[in-house]
């Protein structure tokens, strides 16, 4: 059994790091965090040159054609350093739906673009409340044009194009949904920065009037593409969440060997030891899901919905547990703006929900569950 | 990344999987797969019988204690080999719970601090289960804080001379040898004072009771020493070392790697699938779900986590700590189903008998056995302590009593 990443994977982790370390300290972070920038263009451009934009991207399409653990390893990075670029939205979600539906000349038009940074693509699912779900698509397809409001998209504001879920069909099915690629900037797109938890990654509004768009993937096939979609980007998110968490808990306990209470590192006392110690459990627990679904999306494994459920949920519950707790660890001064927790906070509430909340997750789980139990 | 054997491993998983294929109880397959959360039910036979007759077995092929020497009555396997054994033999396992402590604990001991003559004499017929042993050192005031003890071990000339008491001792009814810790000094602090022995159980003096558990069943004991006689080649490690010696052991206790921890999640998920409450099944109930699942991708991540293990053997490599996780987890999550289990049944949730609503009683028993999960073997506090201190590099306790003779420590609180 050879369940770990190969030495050569493990290497790329570490130059991710020390890449990141040095472009990306909480310091450039925070310059989008206060507004100044919608993201950071520099980091964004370091990142297309490392090749990590296009790392999983075939070399025929100007990717690095590494493949997905190479990529999850890159994910694990992105979340520790909390990195204010539109990553998952272009890399997890665009990337992976031009690569599983794209046709030849969508997949030449944006994958090279993609890699090399000189576009940023986001997938515009949700129209208000709700979790992933066909009946929730009201925005509607025909003669070539969309119309409705998509709200919120991940990234919408900075977006050079979108893969959209639309409706083409009243019958009450799955196959009602079908995806288009939309050039944002090509007019009839309407954009919109919204206000959300975390700062550090936009999400916007977009309205499409008679907005231009091309089929992605067969008609009716929509539905289907995405939750292959989502299920990738699960995994990958995984590992950022996985990534974030441990950060966290490095934060949580640094701290705490730090500051001195009652005439001692309040890491002695055991009430803090415990709370830490049962950090490291559910990021431990978090890790080796997300493994596994990193097994199963690298291998395009029959177990990857379950996989991807599962990592999804373990990953969510660890980030979570350990940003929230790292502020109790840090007590009154975890509640300042001056301190980097609130950052880990902000971004583990937020990815939470990006692509479906847990309760959407845990419900996929079991559904998944029964079905290989039934099969 | 992959689950695939090393040709190598295949090559071992192979043999393994024929010899086990042609020798194992067959007619005992069908109860050992029924019997869950470690409780062993044999209609017609006992446990220690059929153990016995199985370990005797795989001695004669050579499969016992596997990565124990050739020359004690092991194979000389590595880690791994000993995992993929352990896949193999799979609900077989279940009858070496007898040999587990000896095995696991009690032989590495001796291995590592007995005479050559003591190892030669002991550990074949340990391997073979020919011998059992047991482990004998929490006591009724010295669980947690072990090294804490009181049971008195006095020199007389080439003899030691015991009295006292432990408790929670597994198997001591049917054991032939113990491995016994006791005070030899009571002047030094406490843990300087220890000396760590092993002893034939069919002394005189020796006194072993059955303790009925909060659970009503009866699995551990008391033993009780009155005036033991020990001969001095029965120590192991010089006086006043046996902390460290004990140290071995308890080491060894966490090195048991592979073991499948039980949860509660596949039978409670069976359970939910079946269950009809006022609006349907239960597992389409959002709330259920949602516990369920959460559940489900912890036990997931138990399972992966011990992959992640099972792979650094693989390689040759010293497995990280994350493996120090999986009884904290179980342990509790084991208690919650339970609890929730019944929850779910309603008012009849509270019925512990063989009833067909309340699934043969399983989750009951499953909810009055589970606080056992969260001490025995280490508690839920310690085993954060550890976590605590050994992989997160935070300090150790603060501990009042370290530098204080043994016999200046209070004993009564208030």
């Amino acid at each position: 059994m050879n369940f770990d990443f190969s030495d050569d994977q493990k290497q790329l982790r570490d130059q991710a790091r020390k890449f990141l370390a040095e472009k990306c300290p909480p310091k450039a972070v925070r310059v989008v965090l206060d507004g100044k920038a919608p993201y950071d263009k520099e980091l964004w451009k370091g990142l297309a040159e490392m090749g990590f934009l296009g790392v999983a991207i075939p070399e025929e399409f100007g990717g690095a054609g590494a493949g997905h653990l190479e990529l999850c390893v890159i994910a694990e990075e992105m979340g520790r350093a909390n990195a204010p670029v539109p990553f998952s939205s272009t890399v997890y979600l665009a990337a992976e739906a031009l690569l599983i539906a794209g046709n030849d000349a969508q997949k030449k038009k944006w994958l090279p673009a993609i890699a090399s940074g000189e576009a940023i693509g986001t997938l515009a699912l949700f129209e208000g409340k709700g979790n992933p779900s066909p009946k929730h698509v009201k925005l509607t397809a025909a003669n070539g044009v969309l119309n409705g409001v998509k709200k919120p998209v991940a990234d919408g504001a900075i977006a050079d194009f979108a893969v959209v879920a639309a409706r083409t069909g009243s019958s009450g099915r799955d196959n009602d949904i079908s995806l288009f690629l939309v050039d944002l900037k090509a007019g009839g797109a309407q954009v919109k920065s919204l206000t959300n938890l975390d700062p550090t990654r936009g999400q916007a509004e977009i309205i499409f009037k008679d907005a231009k768009a091309e089929p992605l993937g067969a008609p009716g096939e929509g539905w289907s593409i995405l939750t292959q979609v989502l299920d990738r980007a699960a995994v990958l998110c995984a590992f950022e969440q996985v990534g974030g968490a441990d950060r966290a808990l490095e934060m949580g306990r640094d701290y705490a060997l730090d500051r001195i209470a009652f005439g001692r590192q309040i890491g002695s006392f055991q009430a803090v030891k415990h709370m830490l110690a049962d950090m490291y459990v559910s990021a431990t627990l978090a890790r080796s899901n997300s493994y596994y679904g990193a097994w199963a999306l690298s291998t395009n494994a029959a177990e990857l919905p379950e996989a991807a459920a599962a990592a999804r949920i373990s990953a969510t519950q660890a980030f979570q547990h350990c940003a929230k707790n790292n502020i109790q660890v840090h007590g009154g001064m975890g509640f300042t703006w001056e301190f980097d927790c609130h950052m880990y906070y902000r971004r583990a509430n937020a990815m939470a929900l990006g692509l479906g909340s847990l309760t959407y997750w845990e419900d996929q789980l079991i559904d998944r569950m029964r079905k290989k139990n039934a099969a | 990344m992959n689950f695939d054997d090393t040709p190598q491993e295949a090559v071992f998983r192979e043999t393994a999987r024929k010899w086990i294929e042609a020798n194992a109880p067959k007619e005992l397959h069908g109860e050992l797969s029924k019997s869950s959360l470690g409780r062993i039910r044999l209609a017609n036979h006992d446990i220690v019988d059929v153990g016995k007759a199985w370990q005797k077995k795989k001695f004669e092929g050579n499969w016992a204690c596997l990565h124990w020497p050739k020359e004690y009555g092991g194979r000389g396997a590595t880690p791994i080999e000993k995992v993929i054994w352990q896949q193999e033999e799979g609900v077989y396992g279940k009858l070496t719970q007898p040999f587990q402590i000896g095995e696991g604990m009690c032989g590495p001991t001796v291995m590592a601090f007995g005479s050559e003559e003591a190892k030669r004499r002991y550990l074949p017929k340990l391997a073979s289960g020919e011998e059992i042993w047991c482990q004998l050192f929490s006591e009724p005031s010295a669980g947690s804080d072990v090294a804490g003890l009181r049971t008195r071990a006095e020199k007389k000339g080439d003899n030691w001379v015991v009295n006292g008491q432990k408790i929670w001792t597994s198997g001591a009814h049917y054991s032939d040898y113990g491995l016994l810790i006791a005070r030899t000094d009571p002047n030094v602090p406490k843990h300087k004072g220890l000396t760590m022995f092993f002893l034939d159980m069919k002394s005189p003096g020796v006194e072993v009771r059955p303790i009925k558990q909060a659970n009503g069943m009866q699995e551990f004991n008391e033993v009780y020493f009155t005036d033991v006689v020990i001969p001095d080649s029965q120590r192991l490690g010089a006086v006043g070392e046996g902390w460290s010696v004990s140290l071995t052991t308890l080491m060894n206790e966490r090195m048991s790697i592979g073991a499948r921890l039980a949860t509660g999640v596949p039978e409670m998920f069976e359970f939910c699938s079946n269950l009809m409450l006022e609006d349907g099944l239960a597992i389409d109930d959002p709330a259920v779900r949602s516990k369920l699942a959460s559940w489900a991708a912890k036990s997931n991540g138990l399972k992966y986590t011990s992959y992640r293990t099972i792979s650094a053997l693989s390689k040759g490599e010293r497995p990280g700590p994350e493996n120090s996780i999986g009884k904290l987890v179980s342990g509790m999550m084991l208690q919650d189903i339970a609890t929730y289990a019944m929850d779910l049944q309603g008012a009849a949730g509270v019925l512990t008998g063989n009833d067909e609503e309340t699934v043969q009683g399983q989750f009951q028993q499953m909810l009055l056995s589970s606080p056992s999960m969260r001490i025995a073997g280490g508690t839920d506090e310690i085993l954060r302590n550890i976590i605590a201190e050994r992989v997160l590099g935070l300090p150790g306790d603060i501990r009042v009593d370290k530098d204080v003779p043994y016999n200046k420590i209070p004993t009564k609180g208030r």
